[in-house]
């Protein structure tokens, strides 16, 4: 008799145990195992080696974005600049190439730097000019993508070069068991580890949730505000000249190719928990919030929804997305 | 003597009354700034030809009655991020409704109104019931409002019957109708934020939410208040758009980047994105200034993308203006 409940209520623990376990993980990991299975089921493609790794290469370049906004939203700002940026690199990209294979690595070389230029001007005009990041992010989009369509004379010049194209679109062959493997994935990988050192495991990481929980607090306790914001932004800006090498990659050239990325990449951001008050963010998370954005897209070509009607889901999702969290966590929207 | 100061004295207290923001300094010094570049290196019309002022003016007026709306949404710490589209939906709606038939106008005025009403509605009670943030609700919104309109129409739809052109090219002796309607709606806005209970209620709601609701305010019927004006005020730029386009088509509101420059004049003009403070006649100003910079570059034949990065430059630029002496750090 005794033993017996010792054993029940020993069960019960393991049992409850395991249950809080399932309960801590986010709902971003469920919400995209569901998705991807249906989208495994409606298209054959999708189960095998080969077809995962050509939605993993498409995606790729959307999660390395939404590791870099997510920093910036993490801290309580925005970076409304990094489509304009990734259009940038591609068409200023077809320019600079001047169809020559031997000029891939320094065009790529001159938009890091540009990267570099336009994160650090973002993160100086809202650190000291004490601008609204909204704002100041909102006018470097603009300026970016005037001065991009300015610099080439309004239409894309010339074509991107193969080798260019390498990042974004070719794999690296004759992988054992997985057959081929996308070059992208391998740099979202790369990235991902980084960033998920300096995130979640460097001092840095620390102090830009605790910018995003409450400035005033973090800036009385020694964290300097000003050079952690400026790096945000820095990082945001440069992870998508990366993002935008592997979309036009991908993708060609296209003078719209940026457009409205900022958006998705935010909605991203937000499927996979990040908070837009920022003070809260994850690295894994972001990433998969970013393939369950693609998944869905997938979902919707293969139930044969018109492109428009891939709008309203979006926005359906992330409003759903939010309530879900603000309303189970009852925190002040 | 005493006679004239009576007079004065209520000059002195309607402009106190009204409080005029510094902005409007700013918006003098870039009237002159790009009169005499005109003057410099073009025909100097902005100076000498009434017309090319007025029509600064009539450029205006479309950003002008939607930044009112959204002025309203920021005081309350919130924000709109779909009156581009459903500056597009009323459009093509109207349009489509009207199909060039005068009889057709008030059914098609309705129905955009109604419709404007719902979107404000559904925009308030996401943001307050569902506590979803303000800026991913009607993102939301914008990108259904974008699919909806997308899905059904792909181009100029119907057209509007000549009576409906008054709104946009009508004029009453020699003042354009818009420009009247413009006013109309930002001395509606002023009163409604300082001479009403909802205007107080709505500087409390931005200002500090908690506490206006803990001060016994109904703070989530004060903000879908909020959102269904602003919803209304881009249904009205949508009517004025398509009575000057005489066809409406899905591009019209996103081509005017009318979501984020309404809220970047907002801004200039002196409301804080934070909530609480600002009002409407600094947006006025604040649009007059997008109005004078674009005939400026008209009238100097600047690059068109050249133009964007300029715009870019000085949203950023006016706005730093007056932020850059703030103690609080920016988020």
């Amino acid at each position: 008799m005794t033993t017996s409940t010792v054993t029940q209520t020993d069960s019960l623990k393991v049992i409850r145990s395991i249950w809080d376990w399932i309960r801590r993980i986010p709902p971003v990991y469920p919400v995209f195992l569901v998705i991807f299975i249906a989208v495994g089921i409606l298209n054959h493609n999708y189960q095998t080696a080969n077809g995962i790794m050509t939605f993993l290469r498409r995606v790729s370049p959307l999660a390395i974005l939404a590791i870099g906004e997510m920093m910036v939203l993490a801290t309580g700002g925005f970076d409304l600049s990094i489509g304009s940026i990734v259009t940038m690199v591609v068409i200023v990209s077809s320019l600079l190439l001047h169809n020559d294979p031997a000029n891939a690595l320094p065009t790529i070389g001159i938009m890091l730097g540009l990267g570099v230029l336009i994160g650090l001007t973002n993160g100086l005009v809202v650190s000291f000019l004490k601008v609204p990041s909204f704002i100041a992010t909102l006018g470097m989009m603009l300026l970016v993508r005037g001065g991009a369509l300015y610099w080439v004379g309004g239409a894309p010049q010339g074509y991107l070069t193969d080798n260019w194209r390498s990042f974004g679109r070719d794999y690296l062959e004759n992988i054992p068991l997985l057959g081929r493997v996308p070059y992208a994935l391998l740099i979202l990988l790369v990235i991902a580890v980084v960033a998920y050192l300096i995130f979640h495991r460097s001092n840095f990481g620390k102090q830009i949730l605790a910018i995003g929980d409450n400035v005033r607090a973090s800036q009385l306790s020694g964290v300097n505000v000003r050079l952690v914001r400026t790096m945000v932004f820095l990082i945001s800006s440069v992870l998508a000249v990366i993002g935008g090498v592997m979309i036009g990659g991908y993708g060609g050239v296209n003078v719209t190719i940026g457009q409205g990325l900022e958006m998705q990449t935010i909605a991203a951001c937000v499927v996979g928990g990040t908070l837009l008050t920022g003070g809260k963010g994850s690295v894994p998370n972001v990433i998969f919030g970013a393939f369950t954005m693609e998944a869905i897209f997938n979902l919707l070509n293969l139930l044969g929804l018109p492109k428009p009607y891939k709008d309203v889901i979006q926005g359906l999702i992330i409003i759903g997305a939010v309530a879900y969290v603000s309303l189970s966590s009852r925190k002040k929207a | 003597m005493a006679t004239t100061s009576v007079p004065r004295n209520q000059v002195k207290q309607i402009l106190s009354a009204i409080r005029i923001p510094p902005v409007y300094i700013f918006l003098v010094v870039i009237f002159i700034l790009g009169g005499t570049l005109d003057l410099l290196f073009s025909d100097g019309q902005m100076f000498t030809n009434p017309a090319i002022t007025m029509n600064i003016v009539v450029r205006s007026v479309a950003l002008g009655i939607v930044a009112v709306g959204q002025t309203l949404v920021i005081i309350g710490a919130s924000i709109d991020l779909s009156v581009a589209y459903l500056i597009s939906v009323t459009a093509v709606m109207c349009s489509y409704i009207m199909q060039g038939d005068a009889n057709n106008v008030p059914k098609a005025i309705l129905a955009v109104l109604g419709i404007g009403v719902v979107v404000g509605l559904v925009n308030g009670l996401v943001i307050t019931k569902l506590r979803v943030n303000s800026f991913i609700a009607t993102l939301g919104m914008s990108l259904i409002l974008s699919g909806l309109i997308n899905a059904t129409f792909s181009n100029y739809t119907g057209s509007v019957p000549q009576s409906f052109e008054y709104f946009g090219y009508g004029t009453i002796g020699s003042i354009p109708v818009s420009i009247i309607v413009l006013l109309i709606f930002v001395v509606a806005g002023w009163l409604l934020l300082t001479r009403t209970k909802f205007g107080a209620h709505l500087y409390g709601v931005g200002g500090n939410r908690e506490a206006a609701r803990l001060s016994g305010l109904r703070t989530d019927r004060i903000l879908i208040g909020a959102h269904v004006i602003c919803s209304l005020t881009a249904v009205i730029t949508g009517l004025f758009m398509v009575s000057r386009l005489r066809s409406g088509a899905p591009w019209v509101g996103p081509d005017g980047i009318y979501d984020l420059e309404s809220i970047a004049t907002s801004v200039v003009g002196g409301t804080a994105m934070a909530g609480g403070k600002g009002g409407v006649w600094g947006t006025l100003a604040g649009v007059l200034i997008f109005g004078v910079l674009d005939t400026t570059f008209n009238q100097l034949g600047v690059n068109p993308y050249l133009k964007t990065v300029l715009r870019g430059v000085i949203i950023v630029l006016a706005v730093a203006s007056y932020t850059f002496r703030a103690k609080k750090e920016a988020a």
